[in-house]
Formats: C-alpha cells, sequence, structure tokens
C-alpha cells in the first residue's frame, strides 16, 4: 500500500462566511414578528385621536370596567400565587405516584380553548355543590365569577412559572438550611422563597397580564353585562358590536398601554440590583 | 463520636452495604474513594439528607437514625459551600443561631469570632455571591461551625481551590484538628489532603468502607468491621 499523498488528505483551509451574515439572517428572521407587532400599535395610535381616548374614559361603565379590570387582575394574581407557589415546588422537590398525571391536569387550563373552559365553569356552578355554594355567595353571572374564570387560566401560568424557577434553585441550600437547624418549613421560607424572588415577579406579572385580556371564560361564565361584570375585553367586544369601532380602539390601546406599563415596571423592579440595570 | 453501625444506603442502581466505622470524640476521619464511590452518599446519609436502609446511625450515643437533619446537630459543609446567596456573608454566619432563636449581642460576638479565625471579617457585609472557591469554603466552614456542633462533616472542601488558597484552608483544617473541639469526617479524594490531616483514614472499597491503613487492597470482604484506629 503506498502513502497517501499528502495534497490529498491535507483538507482546505476553512473559509467562514463573515459573521455578520449569520447575525443578519437572524435579524430578518425575527424582524418580521417584530415588525407585526410594532406596525399594529402604530396602526391603533393612527386610528384614534386623545380626543377619543379622554371621551371613553369619562363614560362611567368604560370607568367601570377599568376599575373592575384592575381590581379583578390583582385579586386573581394573589391567588395564582398562593397556588403557584406551592404546587410549582411541591412538583419540583417531589416524586410521588401519579405525578405525570398531575402534571397533565395542570395543563388542561393552557390548552383548553377558551369558550370550553367559561361553559365549564358555567356547568361546574349548576351542579348541587356549585348551587350551594351560589346560595351563599352568588358567582356566575355576577364579578366573583370575573375572578375565578381569570384564575382558571392564570394559576397554570404560575405554577408553571413557578415550578421552572424551583428547578433551577438548587435543593443543596435547603439541605444545608436543615443541617444548620431549619425545618422544612422554615427552609422554605428562609432559604428558597428568597431565591424564587425573580419567578415570583414574573409568575405575577404573567397571570396580571393574561386576566387583564381574558375575554372567552369571562362572556361565558359572567356574561356581559354593563356595569356588572363588564371588564376591559368585554367593553372592546359591546363597543365593536354596536359599531363603536372609535371606543373599541380607545378601549384596546389602553389595555395596551397598561399592559406595556406592567411589563417594563416588572422589568425593572426584576432586574433593579443584579447589575443588569 | 461519630459511630455509623452496619448502615445500607440505596440509590438508584447504587448502592453502599454494611458500611461500618467508629470516629471517637475529636478525632479528625478522612474517608476517601474514587469518584463515584459513594463516599457523598456516607456524609449525607449522617448529615440525614438521604434515608438509610437499614443499620444505625449513633452521634454522641444517641440514635440519630430516624431523626431529621436538623435535629442531629451536625455541622455540615457540601463541595460547593452552598451558601444563602440571598444574604450576606454576616448573616449567613448567623442563620444557625438566628433559627435557634440566640440573642442578638451573643450572635454579633460569634459572628466577629468566627470572622476572625478564619480571616472574613472584610467580607462580613458582602452579600454571598460572587466570592472565590477558597472565601466561599471558609464561610461555609464558618456557618457550619456557628452552633458550636460536636460533629463536622466536610465534602471535598478543597478540591475547587487553587494550590495557594488550599494551603490556607489546609491550616484552617488542621487548626480546627488541633483544637479536638469536633469530630470531623472530612471526604476527599486526594492522598496527601488524606494523609496529612487524618487521625483515622477511611476507603471506600467496593460496596463498603474499610480502614485504608490497615486493610489490604484488593477489597475486604463486604461484612468487616472497621474498629477504631485511633
Amino acid at each position: 500500500m503506498s502513502e497517501p499523498n499528502a495534497e490529498t488528505i491535507r483538507p482546505d483551509s476553512p473559509r467562514p462566511s463573515p459573521e455578520w451574515v449569520f447575525w443578519l439572517g437572524l435579524s430578518i428572521l425575527g424582524g418580521f414578528y417584530v415588525l407585526l407587532i410594532v406596525a399594529m400599535i402604530i396602526a391603533d395610535l393612527f386610528y384614534t385621536t386623545p380626543g377619543h381616548l379622554l371621551e371613553a374614559i369619562a363614560r362611567p361603565e368604560i370607568r367601570f370596567a377599568i376599575l373592575l379590570s384592575l381590581i379583578s387582575c390583582t385579586i386573581t394574581t394573589i391567588l395564582s400565587l398562593w397556588v403557584g407557589i406551592p404546587l410549582g415546588y411541591l412538583m419540583s422537590r417531589k416524586k410521588f405516584i401519579g405525578k405525570g398525571l398531575l402534571d397533565t391536569i395542570l395543563d388542561i387550563p393552557i390548552v383548553l380553548p377558551p369558550l370550553v373552559l367559561g361553559l365549564s365553569l358555567l356547568i361546574l356552578f349548576q351542579t348541587p355543590i356549585g348551587q350551594a355554594i351560589q346560595r351563599v355567595v352568588p358567582i356566575t353571572y355576577q364579578w366573583p365569577s370575573v375572578i375565578i374564570a381569570q384564575f382558571a387560566v392564570a394559576a397554570a401560568f404560575s405554577v408553571r412559572t413557578m415550578r421552572v424557577t424551583f428547578d433551577q434553585i438548587s435543593p443543596r441550600t435547603e439541605q444545608v438550611a436543615m443541617t444548620l437547624g431549619c425545618s422544612r418549613h422554615q427552609a422554605f421560607w428562609y432559604v428558597v422563597l428568597p431565591q424564587a424572588g425573580r419567578g415570583v415577579l414574573t409568575a405575577a406579572t404573567l397571570s396580571w397580564s393574561r386576566s387583564l385580556g381574558e375575554f372567552g371564560p369571562i362572556l361565558i361564565f359572567s356574561g356581559a353585562t354593563r356595569m356588572r361584570t363588564e371588564v376591559l375585553p368585554t367593553t372592546v367586544f359591546l363597543e365593536l358590536s354596536i359599531g363603536n369601532l372609535e371606543a373599541a380602539l380607545a378601549v384596546s390601546l389602553l389595555m395596551i398601554f397598561v399592559a406595556t406599563f406592567v411589563l417594563v415596571l416588572t422589568r425593572w423592579l426584576g432586574l433593579r440590583g443584579t447589575g443588569l440595570l | 463520636m461519630i459511630l455509623v453501625d452496619r448502615i445500607s444506603v440505596a440509590q438508584g442502581a447504587f448502592r453502599l452495604d454494611e458500611v461500618s466505622f467508629r470516629i471517637e470524640p475529636g478525632r479528625y476521619a478522612v474517608l476517601m474513594g474514587r469518584t463515584g464511590s459513594g463516599k457523598t452518599t456516607v456524609i449525607e446519609a449522617i448529615a440525614g439528607l438521604r434515608p438509610v436502609a437499614s443499620g444505625r446511625i449513633l452521634l454522641d450515643g444517641r440514635d440519630v437514625t430516624r431523626l431529621s437533619p436538623a435535629e442531629r446537630g451536625v455541622g455540615y459543609v457540601p463541595q460547593d459551600g452552598a451558601l444563602f446567596p440571598t444574604m450576606t456573608v454576616q448573616e449567613n454566619l448567623a442563620f444557625p443561631l438566628v433559627i435557634r432563636n440566640v440573642r442578638p449581642a451573643a450572635i454579633r460576638d460569634r459572628v466577629q469570632e468566627l470572622a476572625g479565625w478564619l480571616h472574613i471579617t472584610h467580607l462580613l457585609d458582602r452579600r454571598a455571591v460572587r466570592l472565590s472557591g477558597g472565601e466561599t469554603q471558609r464561610i461555609a466552614l464558618g456557618r457550619a461551625l456557628a452552633f458550636h456542633p460536636r460533629i463536622l462533616l466536610l465534602d471535598e472542601p478543597l478540591s475547587a481551590l487553587d494550590e495557594e488558597t488550599r494551603e490556607s484552608m489546609l491550616a484552617v483544617l488542621e487548626t480546627l484538628k488541633r483544637r479536638k473541639e469536633v469530630s470531623v469526617l472530612h471526604v476527599t479524594h486526594h492522598r496527601t489532603e488524606a494523609e496529612r490531616l487524618a487521625d483515622l483514614l477511611l476507603r471506600v472499597e467496593g460496596r463498603t468502607v474499610v480502614d485504608a491503613r490497615t486493610a489490604p487492597t484488593p477489597p475486604m470482604a463486604a461484612d468487616a468491621f472497621v474498629p477504631d484506629a485511633c
């Protein structure tokens, strides 16, 4: 066997395309989406005037909708964290029989069509147990139903966010805390939860903004009664259905402003002190 | 005193069987073994972080086999230090004392005493993040000793340190050994470190633990009971 020719085994030195081509490609692919978002908002802005916005805000039923949206979203966020933190921790740290099933159940509200969720809630509160509850606290077509409809979806996002958060925190610190004299409970409060601060903030933002945009389940479960169960998405729907595009747009813009403000605020709160902001 | 009496620990496909050894009060024991041989498992079992399938663990004559980690009164320093990142160094050192409702003045004194000994006084007000390997280990050691435990468990405390830091940490551990206030179980795969510190040198051999200074190699039978060498 003869020696292989050095020329044939020496590969060509690589000539990579310039790096900027790669980044440009990524920017073009992603840029379309960013463009879509910005273009939508700009189109909304051009379609309305500050006058329309002020006019809309001056109407008592829209003020009611703003107030109900703000209050219900905040209550829903607190409730979502209330279940999201314990469930997220449980799912992150514990192995138990039926965990896979529980995981699937927790994802149902995320994948379920909103109308189906609303209908299911409506049916639930028509069962004997549901009716018994309603004899004490009227729920269906009343304001508490708004919170329940928002909570049913928002909590699923909160659980998921908190689970990922706890997954990223090493169990080592809480183990050490326990050897230092903590009960499991104390280790969670003093050592784990402070480390999960960012995750809690993210879960709260997600829950709040999901709740603000919640419409399908609310329409079915709470109805669209002015001055009673009307939240901001309901207003958009009601104004559109009577052909009042200006008012619908004004309220839509209001929602965009509020949602953006909440996003920016939580980002700022979350990044402050981390050296990133 | 640490008395491990025929414990078996299983973790997935891996298991340790009939592990027995005794560390007399104030003695410094080093447990050696290859990576993945189960050294850390032994330490975690003593700390109460890993359930044992059978056997008993006695600390200062008290059977702690079924007790929670908190009830065992053991100082534990994991390999990565596992400092609490949301607290300052001072708060880390004070943590076991705060949990025990010790008076603030006494906590301050103890923190100052530990910080002075471990040369970390200049770090006290810093958040316990982005510290060097040596600093992290010193703080973790201080935190583990803050409540005056009678037992100290060290999991590879020197493995992540560079040569110079390692030497100064070794000096700290030698002081600890001289004081004879705690019984120490130190896990390592570093032979010279082990020889330098150990009153009692143990080795994970197959599925069990043997006295490295008396046991012949290759491995002894699994049921060998290793008497205290000191």
